[in-house]
């Protein structure tokens, strides 16, 4: 069973409801402090970049987010069903500077560069795998947690 | 919202002061704050992201946009950034090389560079 399992309609407020749940959960499974602002960054890309296709493609749709802890450690999932994935550029920064994409959005979620958001995901995180096809596409980010510690007297019961 | 505004000016420079997450929910806000300054014939802005707890890439989008306009007008946006969560992530993007980042307001007002 999931450890939290979110499903989110595509709205840029959203973006911050998923953030605060997984890191929430995270915490909860133990994920080490100085992991949490990367997590949230990456959850906070893969997310906008979710809801933005679906904004787009698939507005009666929700974006899912799965957060497992299991032996792997922490595993997030961020799934939309929007179209395949383009290539991940090797350069984050070079959509930002790019003329052509700066739209002038009328709605939030048009901001929203999905290509950017995907390289700067996979160029953060290592574990970072993305599963495209044309049902959707799945990011998949993993992070370890620590192992807990047994102490001497774990078990004792004591019978008086 | 989770985003504050507010603007003063420091002689010539319009200093604009961030607080709370910019995300794609509020970086909108940002985002018509800045064309309005422009619009105004505001084209040196310093930014001051001190009190920013968040930043994402459609925040930075929103500077960039902000850099591009100013620069239409000959003028220059500026940032004001000690916190090492937010510099990581114009560095990791590769924007430290496009934006100027500063200690501090009074040092970013008084930059001509």
């Amino acid at each position: 069973m999931a450890l939290v399992e979110l499903r989110l309609p595509p709205l840029a407020v959203h973006v911050r409801t998923a953030r605060l749940v997984v890191v929430a959960a995270a915490r909860r499974a133990g994920i080490e402090d100085e992991l949490v602002d990367e997590l949230r960054f990456a959850v906070g890309e893969a997310c906008s970049r979710a809801m933005g296709l679906h904004a787009r493609y698939a507005p009666e749709q929700p974006v899912r987010i799965t957060v497992d802890d299991g032996p792997a450690g922490l595993v997030v999932s961020v799934i939309d069903e929007g179209p395949a994935a383009g290539p991940v550029p090797d350069d984050p920064s070079a959509g930002l500077l790019d003329d052509a994409a700066q739209v002038d959005a009328d709605s939030d979620l048009e901001l929203v560069d999905p290509d950017l958001a995907l390289a700067l995901v996979t160029g953060l995180v290592d574990t970072a795998t993305v599963d495209a096809g044309p049902a959707g596409t799945t990011v998949t980010l993993r992070w370890p947690l620590p192992v807990p510690a047994r102490g001497p007297g774990a078990t004792a019961i004591s019978t008086s | 919202m989770d985003l504050s505004l507010s603007t003063r000016t420091e002689g010539d420079r319009t200093v604009v002061m961030v607080g709370g997450e910019i995300d794609v929910y509020t970086a909108p806000k940002l985002r018509e704050q800045l064309i309005d300054l422009v619009s105004s014939g505001q084209y040196h802005l310093v930014v001051d992201m001190e009190g920013v707890e968040f930043l994402d890439s459609t925040g930075l989008g929103v500077l960039v946009g902000g850099l591009k306009r100013v620069r239409a007008h000959e003028g220059s946006l500026r940032l004001v950034c000690t916190q090492e969560r937010i510099l990581k992530i114009f560095r990791i993007t590769g924007l430290t090389k496009v934006f100027p980042i500063h200690a501090s307001v009074d040092e970013a007002v008084a930059a001509t560079d």
